[in-house]
C-alpha cells in the first residue's frame, strides 16, 4: 500500500477531508491509502488491518464510524497482565487452556462496533470467540491462552481502536454487577401464581360449586391456592419484608412496612378462611399485588443498566505503572508501589501516588485534581501530587507515599463520602405513606372495636379488620411513585440527563440552590476567543505562524490554527523545527527564524499587571517580538439564558472555580447581583461552601465536572456531573448530564417538580379507590370478587394516570 | 366432575412448563442482553465483503 502524507494545504482548499476510517475531518493532515483519506497514522494502520483479513465490510455497515486508536499506546504496556496475580483477577474462567475475558470497552458505540469485535477471530486466531453485550459495553472473549496472552489481546483491542478498560476495581476483586437475574425469576413466579390462583378462583367469583358434591373440590383449589401462594411469600415478597424489617430496626417507618403488614394480614386472613371454611381467602388479590409491584420496581430499575455511578478514584488510576529496575523497565501493579521506587510516566499517563520528580523538567496537568486548566511547569526535586497528568516527554518520579497515603487518597477518604445520601424516609411517597398508614390503621381499629363491641360480632369483626387493611394497601401508593419516577427517568435519559434514583429526582425537585464549578461545566472545551495584540502581521507571517503552529499537538497551537482557519498554511518544509514541552517552538523558515510560545521563550518581557487572566502566545520573527495571542476560554452561549431562567424560578446560583479569577466582570452580570463568584478555590473549599449553604437551610445543586470536585459533589443534595461520554466517568454523583444539555438545567430542575406534583395527584386517585374499597370493608361486605376487581383497576389506573400525566410534562418543559 | 380433577392437573403442568422454560431462559442469559441480538441478526456473517 502507498501512502503519501501532504499537509493540508496542498488539498484543494474547499473539499473538506473525511476521514475515511473515524469520520473525521482531518485537520492536521491526510493520508492517502486506496482512494481514502485518512485523520491520522493510527487510523489508517487500522484500515489497512482489516483490509489484510478482509475486514472492509465494517465500513460498509450503516452509520459505521471508527475510532482512532490511543495514540499513547506502545508496546509493553499490558505487560503487566501476565503475571499470574493480576491475570487471576482479570480473567472471568480459565482452565489453563482457555480463558474467558469480560471486558468493558467504553468506546464501543454503533452497531459496526459488534460486528467488528464478533470478527475477532479474523485477526486473531487464537480467538475462540467473542460475543458482545452492547448496553452493558462489554464484550466477553474466549481465546486460547497459550498462544495469546492476556496482554496480546489487550494490545489487539488496543490497536483496533477499542482499549479496554482496566482499572484498579477489577484488581480489588469488586466485580461488576451482574443484571439482577433474581428479580425475572421473583417476576415469574409472581405471575404464574397470580394467573393460576386467579383460575383456580374462578367458580368462588361467580358463586358456583354450592353443593355438597362439590366441597372436595373446593377443599382442593383451596390448598392448590394455598401452596402456589408460598413461593410467592417467602421468595417473590422477600424484598419487602427485609426492607421493612432493616427499616424498623433503624427506627423509622418506610414504604415498604406498611405493605408488609397488609401483605401478612391478607395471608393470615386468608389462611384462617381456608382453614375454617368460611371464605375462599384473598390469595389472588394477594399475589397479584406482589405482581404490580415487582413489576413497577423492574422498569424503575433497568432505565439505570449502562450508566455507571460510584466510581471512586481507583477507577480513574491505571492498574500499572513502569517501574525501573537497574535500569529495566517492568510493570507493576499500582499497589505493590513502595516508596523509593523508580517510576516511569509518559505523556498523558496519570502520576498514581505522590513521587519526587528525577527527570529535569515536566508539565503537569492538575486539571483533574485541581481543576486549574494550564499545566504546571515542576523541576527536578519538586514533589509532585497523585492525579497529576503528565505532558510530553516521559519522565522519572521516585515514590514518596504508597498510593493509599496520597494526598488524592486521603481528599477521597473525607467523611462526606463515608455518609450515603440515604434518605428513603424523607422521600414524598413515604412521608405521605406514614400519615396514610396511621390514618388505614385507626380506622381498621374502630371498624374493628365497632363491630366487636357494638355488635358483638366477633367473627365479622376480624373480616373487616383485615380487608381494610388489604383494600388500604398502599401498593398503589407504591406504584405511584415507582412509575412516576421510572418514567421521568426514561424520560430524562432521553434528553440525555441520567439520574442515579428516584431519591434523585425528588432531592432535584426540592433545589434551590445551583453552584456551578467553572472548569468545563459552563465554558466550550474546543472553543476559545483569541484576540492578536501586537503589530499588525503582514500576510506571510500568517502563513508562518500558521504553519509552525500546525506541526504542533498542543491544546493552545490548535487553537490558534484553528482561529488562523482563512490562512493557507504553507507546503514548504519547515527547517530546524524544534519544540520545547511547555515552553514552544521554533523553526526556520528560509532564512527567518520563527519562535512561538510563551513569553520567556520568545524573549519578551511580561507585564507586570497580567494577573494571569488568560493564556498568552507571543510570536517572535527573527528575535523581534511581533505580539501575542490572547486566549480566552468562551463560555457556552446558552448560559445567560439558562442562569435567567434558573433565577426566574427562584434558584439563586453562585460559581466556585478553582481557576484564577479570570472573567470576573463577565460573569458578575449573568450570575445576579446576590450571587457569590468565588476563584481559586481548593476542593476542601467547595466542600465547605456547600455545607455552609446546607446549614443556612438550603437545597444545593452542585455542578460539576471532575475528580476534583468530587467532595463537593458529594456533599451536596444533588450532585451534578457534567460529562460527554456516561460511560467513562462520574465522581460520586446523583447525576450526570452531557455538556451540551446543559441549557436544559432549569427544565430538568421544572420536569422533577411536576413530577411530585404528579405522584400526589395519583395519590388522590388511589384514595378514591381506597374510599370505594373501603366503604365494602368496613361493612364486613368485601367479597373476593371485589377485591380482585379493584386491586387490578386501581393498579392499572395509577400506571396509566401517571405516564400520561409525565409524558404530557415532559413535553411542556423539555421541549426543544 | 371427577374430570376437573384431571384438567386442573394438565393445566398446571402446562402452566409449570412454561415457569420452567421462562426460568431456564433467564438463567442462560437471555434476558442480560436485550439489544445486541437484535441488530446481530441483521449483520451478514459472508467470508467475502
Amino acid at each position: 500500500m502507498i501512502m503519501s502524507i501532504l499537509t493540508a494545504a496542498e488539498a484543494i482548499p474547499d473539499t473538506r477531508h473525511i476521514c475515511y476510517h473515524c469520520g473525521e475531518e482531518c485537520r492536521d493532515e491526510v493520508l492517502h491509502a486506496d482512494d481514502h483519506d485518512f485523520c491520522c497514522e493510527g487510523c489508517a494502520t487500522v484500515y489497512s488491518l482489516l483490509k489484510e483479513r478482509d475486514l472492509c465490510r465494517y465500513y460498509a455497515i450503516g452509520g459505521a464510524q471508527g475510532i482512532s486508536p490511543d495514540a499513547a499506546f506502545y508496546k509493553g504496556k499490558y505487560d503487566h497482565l501476565d503475571q499470574p496475580e493480576v491475570f487471576a483477577k482479570m480473567v472471568e474462567f480459565t482452565d489453563g487452556r482457555l480463558t474467558t475475558v469480560y471486558w468493558y470497552l467504553p468506546k464501543m458505540h454503533c452497531s459496526s462496533c459488534i460486528w467488528l469485535l464478533e470478527h475477532l477471530y479474523r485477526l486473531n486466531p487464537a480467538v475462540r470467540s467473542s460475543v458482545v453485550n452492547f448496553p452493558e459495553k462489554k464484550v466477553r472473549i474466549t481465546f486460547d491462552t497459550p498462544t495469546l496472552h492476556l496482554s496480546e489481546l489487550a494490545a489487539l483491542l488496543t490497536r483496533i481502536g477499542y482499549e479496554p478498560y482496566l482499572s484498579m476495581d477489577d484488581l480489588s476483586g469488586k466485580k461488576a454487577g451482574k443484571w439482577n437475574r433474581a428479580r425475572l425469576y421473583k417476576i415469574g413466579i409472581a405471575g404464574f401464581a397470580f394467573g393460576n390462583i386467579m383460575m383456580l378462583s374462578f367458580p368462588e367469583y361467580f358463586h358456583l360449586g354450592q353443593n355438597t358434591s362439590d366441597q372436595n373440590l373446593r377443599t382442593l383449589f383451596g390448598i392448590l391456592n394455598l401452596a402456589l401462594s408460598l413461593p410467592v411469600l417467602f421468595y417473590c415478597a422477600a424484598d419487602f419484608y427485609k426492607s421493612a424489617w432493616s427499616a424498623l430496626k433503624g427506627r423509622y417507618l418506610n414504604i415498604d412496612a406498611p405493605i408488609a403488614l397488609a401483605l401478612s394480614c391478607v395471608f393470615l386472613i386468608s389462611i384462617y378462611q381456608l382453614v375454617t371454611r368460611t371464605g375462599p381467602g384473598y390469595l389472588d388479590s394477594f399475589a397479584g399485588a406482589v405482581f404490580f409491584m415487582l413489576v413497577g420496581r423492574y422498569f424503575q430499575d433497568k432505565t439505570y443498566a449502562g450508566v455507571s455511578f460510584d466510581r471512586d478514584y481507583k477507577s480513574y488510576f491505571p492498574i500499572a505503572i513502569s517501574v525501573l529496575n537497574d535500569g529495566s523497565e517492568t510493570r507493576k501493579p499500582i499497589t505493590d508501589l513502595r516508596k523509593g521506587d523508580r517510576m516511569l510516566v509518559r505523556n498523558e499517563e496519570l502520576i498514581p501516588a505522590d513521587a519526587v520528580l528525577l527527570s529535569a523538567g515536566a508539565m503537569i496537568d492538575y486539571s483533574f485534581v485541581s481543576g486549574e486548566s494550564q499545566p504546571v511547569e515542576k523541576r527536578k526535586g519538586d514533589t509532585v501530587y497523585a492525579g497529576g497528568k503528565q505532558k510530553g516527554a516521559a519522565i522519572e518520579l521516585e515514590v514518596l507515599r504508597e498510593v493509599s497515603q496520597s494526598y488524592l487518597t486521603q481528599l477521597w477518604n473525607n467523611e462526606a463520602f463515608a455518609t450515603e445520601k440515604d434518605d428513603a424516609d424523607k422521600s414524598l411517597a413515604a412521608r405521605i405513606n406514614r400519615y396514610f398508614s396511621m390514618v388505614v390503621l385507626s380506622i381498621a381499629v374502630i371498624t374493628f372495636t365497632i363491630w366487636f363491641l357494638v355488635f358483638n360480632n366477633p367473627e365479622t369483626a376480624f373480616l373487616a379488620f383485615t380487608t381494610t387493611l388489604l383494600v388500604a394497601c398502599p401498593c398503589a401508593l407504591l406504584l405511584s411513585s415507582t412509575f412516576t419516577n421510572g418514567n421521568l427517568l426514561s424520560v430524562f435519559s432521553r434528553n440525555r440527563f441520567y439520574p442515579k434514583n428516584a431519591s434523585s429526582i425528588e432531592r432535584l425537585a426540592h433545589t434551590d440552590a445551583v453552584v456551578f464549578d467553572k472548569t468545563g461545566t459552563i465554558t466550550l472545551p474546543d472553543d476559545a476567543e483569541i484576540e492578536f495584540t501586537g503589530e499588525p502581521s503582514t500576510h506571510d507571517e500568517l502563513v508562518m505562524i500558521k504553519t509552525l503552529v500546525g506541526q504542533s499537538s498542543h491544546p493552545l497551537s490548535r487553537l490558534i490554527a484553528k482561529h488562523l482557519a482563512d490562512v493557507p498554511a504553507s507546503r514548504r518544509v519547515l527547517t530546524g523545527f524544534s519544540e520545547t514541552s511547555g515552553r514552544g517552538m521554533a523553526a526556520q523558515w528560509g532564512t527567518r527564524i520563527v519562535k512561538v510560545g510563551s513569553a520567556c521563550w520568545v524573549g519578551a518581557t511580561v507585564p507586570e499587571h497580567n494577573s494571569g487572566q488568560s493564556s498568552r502566545v507571543y510570536v517572535a520573527i527573527d528575535e523581534v517580538v511581533k505580539g501575542y495571542f490572547t486566549i480566552r476560554s468562551k463560555y457556552r452561549p446558552e448560559l445567560p439564558e439558562t442562569l435567567a431562567a434558573l433565577h426566574r424560578a427562584g434558584i439563586r446560583t453562585y460559581l466556585l472555580s478553582g481557576d484564577r479569577s479570570a472573567d470576573r466582570n463577565l460573569l458578575a452580570p449573568l450570575f445576579g447581583p446576590e450571587a457569590l463568584l468565588l476563584f481559586n478555590q481548593k476542593p476542601e473549599q467547595k466542600l465547605d461552601f456547600v455545607r455552609e449553604l446546607q446549614r443556612e437551610g438550603r437545597h444545593v445543586l452542585m455542578v460539576g465536572d471532575g475528580l476534583n470536585d468530587a467532595g463537593a459533589l458529594r456533599q451536596s443534595d444533588v450532585g451534578l456531573a457534567v460529562s460527554d461520554d456516561i460511560n467513562n466517568f462520574s465522581p460520586s454523583c446523583d447525576a450526570i448530564v452531557e455538556g451540551n444539555q446543559l441549557s436544559l438545567l432549569p427544565g430538568y430542575i421544572a420536569l422533577a417538580r411536576s413530577g411530585q406534583r404528579i405522584i400526589r395527584q395519583s395519590f388522590t386517585i388511589s384514595l378514591i379507590y381506597n374510599i370505594l374499597g373501603l366503604s365494602f370493608a368496613v361493612t364486613g361486605h368485601l367479597s373476593p370478587v371485589i377485591a380482585a376487581i379493584l386491586m387490578p383497576v386501581s393498579s392499572i389506573t395509577i400506571v396509566a394516570f401517571t405516564t400520561l400525566a409525565s409524558n404530557a410534562a415532559a413535553r411542556r418543559y423539555l421541549k426543544n | 366432575m371427577s374430570a376437573l380433577y384431571l384438567l386442573i392437573i394438565a393445566s398446571l403442568t402446562v402452566a409449570l412448563g412454561f415457569l420452567g422454560a421462562f426460568i431456564w431462559s433467564v438463567r442462560k442469559g437471555h434476558y442480560d442482553d436485550d439489544y445486541t441480538p437484535s441488530v446481530r441478526i441483521l449483520l451478514d456473517d459472508s467470508e467475502k465483503p
